[in-house]
């Protein structure tokens, strides 16, 4: 019996590599095939889940077709957040680094938090006193009818640990709507939008700012130039930088104290969070 | 690359498997038992798990259906738009060319299979109406002067002759609904009806229809020759088969020009206009892995279709087959 099942394994040795060759000229005439992008498959085989390649060409189409959907159409976030992956490639090296050189900003790396609702607590979090950060949140998240899982996943950026700081920068950014005390009308968003160009130096955020106030109406744009936008500015460039705070530790820290620690004025003018649709 | 290692891997323990049965069963002959249900169980095994490729992955059989299903249900909203913006509008030329060679006669019953959003179908009703015209004008000339016996006559004749009708089939509901939409808004409804199939398995009875079309959705039929087999059922005889499909460019230059398009731009279009680049990645590579012209040319004929022929649009981009039941 014992000489039966060795060559039972040897059969199975033999076939199996029979098919591991025939798998692996599949593999090269598949390449042969793919021109420059590789075939997208549900279980994946980019770098991370949901990655898919993209050559130079394709990158430099996508960012100029998705800067005239999201100019279009600014509720497309979809568009703006590939605009972003597409054009985003130096400054997130920059971002990396920076969070690598602060021991706050390497935690974040190493452990990789995520801001979804599956991890955030929201309920213990709204039974936080007044005033407290995570309390806030909850009351910006319920007041403009926002949640945490409508971020679009990263697909274009062609390194995983740039594409998790990528996914911590849109994770982030409702929190920088609470920090500043921006609605996400659209105001509030070209301020937010401003805020984050001064920060981060993404060409996405940089293009939302300066096109952004072209849909502004006239009071708004005004309110933007004399007052808000200014103070966006001044507070981007001196603050701590942003995406080295890990802010699941600090639901509890009041706001006032972690703007403070931030070096972030609060807002001059108070927006409420006005109708989705407007502008 | 994993759906593949899967595979590989079912295969090998199923092989082993089969290897363990068919030594049981030779030790089992040899005491003189019959181990015949247990070894047929796994070749039916086998043919579960045959693979096919799904653009230039390779997947199983059961699963090209299901993700198929799910490409067309996810751009249904999106797929005139994006027909439009791929094409840059020349789809529509590749339509209106099979109109025209189809040449429909009033009273024709055309089935449209994979029809989806209604192109071909909305096409042929209008393509009749005109021809219904253009037969009235032309009676109304010859009988300048008919008298009272000839205008009554006239009326009673009208209502006899067939209406001709048009059934658009597909197998995904998603865009069957955009279809019906479309339809209600340009106001079409007489003679058009929509109706779930699969291709590979209509649900009409035999000779039933004139003419049967397929437009760009015959790549994405799991078993190809089985769908012209139902083909040739449904038909009358005499009935025309006729299916647009993207085919092989001879030319080099026009070749690596549209493979560059295709692969460049597609997805990328796809991304902007649809938010999905992965459906349109499936859809330029399953182009790639459709047969040839003359490929085509030979299954169709294997199917038992006459005057079998095919009419290059486009360059070759399109290839126009055409053949009929006798």
């Amino acid at each position: 019996m014992w000489l039966r099942i060795q060559r039972l394994n040897q059969q199975r040795f033999v076939l199996t590599a029979k098919d591991c060759s025939t798998f692996v000229s599949a593999v090269c005439v598949h390449q042969l095939h793919t021109s420059s992008t590789e075939p997208a498959s549900s279980s994946y085989n980019g770098l991370y889940p949901g990655h898919i390649h993209t050559t130079p060409i394709q990158k430099a189409l996508l960012a100029v077709g998705s800067g005239v959907a999201a100019l279009r159409d600014p509720y497309r976030h979809d568009m703006v957040a590939v605009l972003g992956e597409a054009t985003g490639h130096f400054a997130l090296i920059n971002l990396r680094d920076r969070m690598r050189n602060d021991p706050e900003g390497y935690t974040i790396l190493t452990e990789r938090p995520r801001i979804r609702l599956s991890t955030i607590d929201v309920a213990k979090m709204a039974s936080l006193p007044e005033g407290s950060f995570g309390r806030e949140y909850v009351r910006f998240l319920e007041d403009n009818h926002v949640t945490p899982d409508s971020r679009a996943d990263v697909k274009f950026v062609d390194d995983e640990e740039l594409a998790y700081v990528m996914l911590r920068y849109r994770e982030v950014h409702d929190l920088m709507h609470t920090l500043l005390g921006m609605p996400t009308n659209m105001l509030g968003e070209v301020a937010v939008k401003w805020f984050e160009a001064a920060q981060t130096g993404l060409p996405m955020c940089a293009f939302g700012a300066a096109l952004g106030p072209l849909r502004l109406n006239a009071r708004r744009l005004q309110t933007l130039v004399t007052s808000l936008g200014p103070w966006a500015l001044r507070n981007g460039l001196r603050a701590r930088f942003v995406l080295n705070i890990f802010y699941e530790r600090r639901w509890e820290q009041s706001l006032e104290d972690l703007r403070q620690e931030l070096n972030i004025e609060p807002p001059p003018v108070i927006l409420s969070a006005a109708k989705k649709m407007s502008t | 690359m994993a759906a593949s290692m899967r595979l590989l891997v079912r295969r090998a323990v199923r092989l082993s498997h089969r290897n363990i049965t068919l030594t049981a069963a030779g030790a089992a002959a040899r005491s003189g038992c019959c181990r015949g249900p247990s070894v047929c169980r796994c070749f039916s095994d086998e043919a579960e798990d045959r693979s096919t490729h799904f653009g230039f992955e390779t997947v199983s059989e059961t699963e090209k259906a299901k993700r198929v299903y799910k490409v067309f249900e996810n751009v249904a909203q999106k797929y005139d738009i994006m027909n439009d913006a791929m094409s840059l509008g020349i789809h529509r030329v590749w339509k209106d060319a099979l109109l025209h060679v189809m040449h429909p006669q009033p009273g024709a019953q055309l089935l449209d299979v994979a029809g989806g959003t209604g192109d071909i179908a909305f096409r042929f009703l209008e393509y009749i109406r005109l021809q219904e015209e253009r037969q009235k004008r032309r009676a109304a000339r010859s009988s300048q002067t008919p008298s009272w016996q000839d205008i009554s006559n006239n009326y009673s004749t009208e209502d006899e002759s067939r209406e001709s009708r048009a059934v658009v089939c597909d197998i995904n509901k998603e865009m069957l609904k955009v279809g019906k939409q479309k339809a209600d808004s340009l106001g079409v409804s007489a003679g058009l009806s929509w109706v779930v199939g699969d291709a590979e398995e209509l649900p009409f009875d035999d000779d039933q229809f004139d003419i049967y079309t397929i437009a760009f959705g015959i790549r994405n039929v799991t078993h190809i020759d089985q769908a012209l087999q139902e083909a040739l059922r449904v038909l009358k005889p005499g009935g025309r088969f006729m299916c647009l499909e993207f085919s092989k460019v001879n030319n080099p230059i026009l070749s690596s020009i549209y493979d560059a398009y295709s692969f460049q731009m597609i997805p990328v279009i796809g991304e902007v206009i649809a938010g999905d680049w992965k459906s349109y990645q499936y859809l330029v590579e399953s182009i790639r892995k459709f047969p040839n012209q003359e490929e085509f040319k030979g299954m169709i004929e294997d199917a038992g279709f006459y005057c079998v022929k095919y009419y290059n649009l486009t360059g070759g981009v399109v290839a126009l087959h055409s053949g009929f039941k006798l």
